[in-house]
């Protein structure tokens, strides 16, 4: 029998104890000894939602397709285990081994979102790890982060070694052969970290560049301090799609998952070009996965984890060129054998209403629109191509086939708003509602449903909205009680239902994605005030982070509530993207003059991605 | 076509609960290639249904699900198959066919055979033999039993229908195969055999009566301290549903779940 790290006495105590235990369909068993890089791969949040992520799942394939290491998993213990390991001193422990995280050769902490920074101070502690990576030895294992997140790493700098900016596909290898020969070789930590910064693209170790600061507290010079370290880091691309790794045999977990299904990663990248959108101007430029290999892909998928659902993974799925042959292939070949079919992010025409007829039940679905704000003057600053005819067209296609529930998307505080584009959330949801009432009473399906909701407005790190102002909590909550009040004042109020988003939570995210170096005390001193788990609202300790601001002596409001200049140097700025801030900037500007972007497909806007040699960029170019 | 499969539960699967080995079969039987039938609808799911759900924290060497299939390989095939699908802490035992019109599994549960450890580490009598046994020798057992709407005092003396300390003394009581090969080993050594009622009508959780015999006993009850292994679950030939709570299971004659299939060959 496989030894656990917890006894009996802990598994039957705690909640959930099949989080901890390992041994899931497809985990992959090494011998500890016969391996020379041990590499503990970890979400900073539960077992449930760190198990539905599929980089991880990449990541932990394509390592463990090298004979020389073995990664292994661990995910944030739940508040009631974190307490019994404090008590007990338990070191935190990977699934695979359950050997304490602490004797092996990585650590490699996935950043998917920003409110999951005081969970890797958890790791970090539990795992029995100096928090600073100044105080590490040669003892501990190299605290290595990747992920989105990772695009601006500085308010967390001080807890890692380095970054991986970009796909963890490209350097990896790469970045394991060099230390491989250097621990043989019985290199220290500093002469590790120095070559591999030298070596490897895409590293960035934060201790080899020093951040000065202007009076008003803007950043000043960011350069590096050491020899070997690069002044741009380059983000790091997978441009060859259909030869890359793919996890055939993904794990499958006992307990139900947030993701519980096969992803199917379609594509990378988007061709859109939304203003407020992170992940469209990361992923640049868009690289769609060949149909054969993705029809191959689905099958072996399917057969090795024994899911009932297959989700297809993309930022916007309708922009697969392939898509409808992909979807009906998946629909004929596993359909009859039980399998569900999910395809969010699918633009609403009349495939995505035939295909939904085919897989869903009509009655109990509903349909999703996302059209971000609610006048078309707002959706051309933020360059979403969704038109209100477009979106009724949709909506009374779906209404004539038997539907009648929908669901839409907007943001609050988008740079430029006023109560007018407010109000027109309210009235296009009511819309829509009279889009359904013009059908005959007896063709009708009951009552039309109509749930919005919204989120409010985060201004992230390389998008062309970085340098705008972010609302304050105040502004957030009178736009939204002014929208409350506009949706009761609409003739179908009582088919609407308006859901909203807590600002506290958001203006942290607000503080986080675009901070800098000088926060991570800040998360320290939470952290240590007991503040982990934050995106848990259950959990989420507003009172803390106050505190925190104050006695650090920092303005959050610097970081959200300030309109930066074009020339501001920002922390984030000695990451090259690919796509360029000048383009960025320009985006800004035509966003606020309201004048819309085509898309990649449409035309090439010039904005740098091209520098990667493939994708869409190079599209119809041989 | 209905079939009745019978497996053990070791290891850290002890740690995952009913409904999560559920979905785990599920998974497993769609890895295997087994033919299952589906439920009709826009959420088709497996026909399968287990006999007595086993709580967090026991093991066991005889549970029991019920499927309706399609079609079927042999049932060295069939077993072969799920095995590969599965990890080395469930493993399938057996698999046999059942006649047409055969009761679910669960429906006709009524006894079970539970092999007790006690976990190293923790205080144990070593006259605890002797003391089990006039335990069992008083009229009565008067135990309170929590259901889900109230609590009430019963007797808990005549549901306990054998006993022994070694497999060997227990199958000869029973006339049959105690089974606890999957079983986790202790030092001590110290161990307690039963065959008690379980099932619909009456239930009789093997804890309640550990924590009887530690009231009896003077010792104090740990619900950590005792490994609790299943080992096989009958029903019940002479099963009467018009009978009193008092008297069920007087008139026994009961015969393993497997008993009601028969092996398909190859």
């Amino acid at each position: 029998m496989r030894k656990l790290a917890l006894s009996d006495e802990i598994l039957l105590t705690v909640d959930k104890p099949a989080r901890y235990i390992g041994n899931e369909t497809n985990m992959v068993i090494k011998d500890t000894q016969k391996v020379d890089v041990r590499f503990a791969m970890c979400f900073p949040d539960v077992y449930e939602i760190g198990m539905s992520h599929l980089g991880i799942q990449i990541l932990y394939d394509m390592f463990n397709q090298r004979e020389d290491t073995y990664c292994e998993r661990v995910y944030s213990p739940w508040p009631d285990l974190d307490k019994i390991m404090r008590e007990q001193n338990i070191p935190l422990f990977a699934l695979e081994s359950q050997e304490p995280i602490k004797c092996f050769d990585f650590l490699g902490i996935t950043l998917q979102y920003e409110m999951c920074y005081t969970n890797i101070l958890q790791v970090l502690e539990l795992g029995q790890i100096p928090i600073y990576a100044k105080d590490r030895t040669e003892e501990d294992p190299i605290v290595i982060g990747g992920g989105p997140c990772s695009y601006n790493p500085e308010p967390i700098a001080d807890f890692f070694d380095m970054f991986y900016i970009g796909e963890g596909e490209t350097a990896y290898s790469e970045l394991i052969d060099i230390y491989k020969v250097m621990k043989k070789e019985g290199k220290n930590r500093e002469e590790i970290l120095e070559t591999i910064a030298d070596k490897v693209p895409g590293i960035y170790v934060p201790k080899f560049y020093d951040a000065e600061y202007n009076e008003d507290g803007t950043l000043k010079s960011f350069e590096p301090n050491n020899a070997f370290a690069k002044k741009k880091i380059m983000k790091q691309v997978q441009m060859d799609m259909a030869n890359t790794f793919y996890p055939e045999k993904p794990l499958v977990s006992y307990i139900k998952l947030t993701q519980d299904r096969v992803v199917l990663e379609i594509q990378r990248g988007c061709i859109r070009g939304c203003r407020f959108c992170q992940a469209g101007m990361l992923y640049r430029p868009i690289r769609p996965r060949d149909i054969n290999f993705l029809k191959e892909t689905a099958r072996k998928m399917l057969q090795s984890t024994g899911h009932e659902e297959i989700s297809l993974s993309s930022l916007s799925s309708s922009d697969y060129n392939e898509l409808q042959e992909l979807v009906y292939f998946l629909i004929d070949e596993f359909r009859t054998k039980g399998v569900n079919i999910s395809l969010p992010s699918l633009r609403i025409d009349a495939f995505a209403l035939d295909v939904m007829s085919k897989v869903q039940d009509v009655k109990k679905s509903s349909l999703t629109f996302a059209p971000e704000a609610g006048s078309q003057r707002l959706r051309d600053v933020i360059n979403k191509g969704l038109t209100e005819e477009v979106i009724l067209k949709g909506a009374m296609d779906a209404f004539q086939s038997g539907w009648n529930r929908v669901k839409l998307y907007f943001m609050l505080g988008l740079p430029t708003e006023t109560n007018e584009d407010i109000e027109g959330i309210a009235i296009l949801s009511d819309k829509i509602a009279r889009e359904y009432y013009t059908i005959p009473k007896d063709q009708r399906n009951g009552k039309v449903s109509i749930v919005s909701s919204t989120s409010f407005f985060v201004p992230k790190p390389f998008t062309p909205f970085q340098w705008a102002r972010m609302c304050t909590s105040e502004e957030f909550l009178e736009k939204q009680r002014f929208l409350n009040g506009k949706m009761k004042e609409q003739l179908n109020q009582k088919s609407i239902k308006y859901n909203w988003h807590e600002a506290e939570l958001t203006q942290l995210e607000g503080v986080l994605a675009r901070g800098d170096r000088k926060l991570s005390k800040v998360i320290y001193d939470v952290y240590k005030a007991g503040c982990m788990f934050d995106s848990w609202s259950e959990f989420f300790k507003y009172d803390e982070w106050v505190k925190a601001f104050e006695e650090n002596g920092i303005d959050p409001l610097f970081y959200t509530s300030r309109e930066r200049e074009e020339e501001e140097l920002f922390p984030w700025d000695f990451i090259d993207i690919g796509v360029s801030k000048k383009f960025l900037w320009k985006e800004y500007q035509t966003g606020k003059n309201e004048t819309v972007t085509p898309n990649c497909r449409q035309k090439c806007a010039g904005c740098g991605a091209a520098v990667f040699g493939g994708g869409v960029c190079f599209e119809g170019k041989n | 076509m209905k079939a009745r499969i019978k497996f053990s539960k070791t290891g850290s699967m002890k740690f995952i609960g009913h409904l999560d080995v559920m979905r785990y079969f599920q998974k497993a039987i769609r890895r295997s290639g087994i033919d299952v039938a589906y439920s009709q609808g826009f959420n088709p799911h497996q026909l399968i249904s287990f006999a007595a759900p086993l709580g967090v924290g026991l093991t066991s060497d005889g549970e029991y699900m019920d499927m309706q299939l399609v079609s079927t390989f042999s049932s060295k095939e069939t077993v072969e198959r799920l095995n590969a699908a599965m990890n080395d802490e469930i493993r399938v035992k057996s698999f046999v066919e059942l006649e047409e019109g055969s009761k679910n599994a669960m429906s006709i549960v009524a006894a079970a055979d539970y092999c007790i450890s006690v976990k190293d580490g923790y205080e144990f009598p070593d006259n605890y033999q002797q003391l089990f046994e006039t335990f069992l020798a008083q009229n009565e057992i008067i135990m309170k039993k929590k259901t889900k709407k109230s609590e009430k005092e019963m007797d808990i003396r005549p549901y306990i229908y054998e006993y022994a300390f070694s497999a060997k003394e227990f199958s000869e009581k029973i006339g049959g195969t105690a089974d606890d090969s999957a079983a986790q080993k202790y030092e001590n050594g110290k161990k307690i055999y039963f065959q008690i009622t379980t099932g619909s009508v009456v239930n009789i959780k093997p804890e309640l009566i550990l924590e009887a015999f530690c009231l009896y006993a003077d010792i104090p009850f740990e619900k950590f301290a005792y490994q609790i292994h299943r080992m096989e679950v009958y029903a019940d030939l002479n099963a009467d549903t018009k009978v009193s709570e008092e008297d069920y299971g007087k008139n026994r004659n009961l015969v393993t779940l497997e008993s009601f299939g028969h092996e398909i060959e190859g």
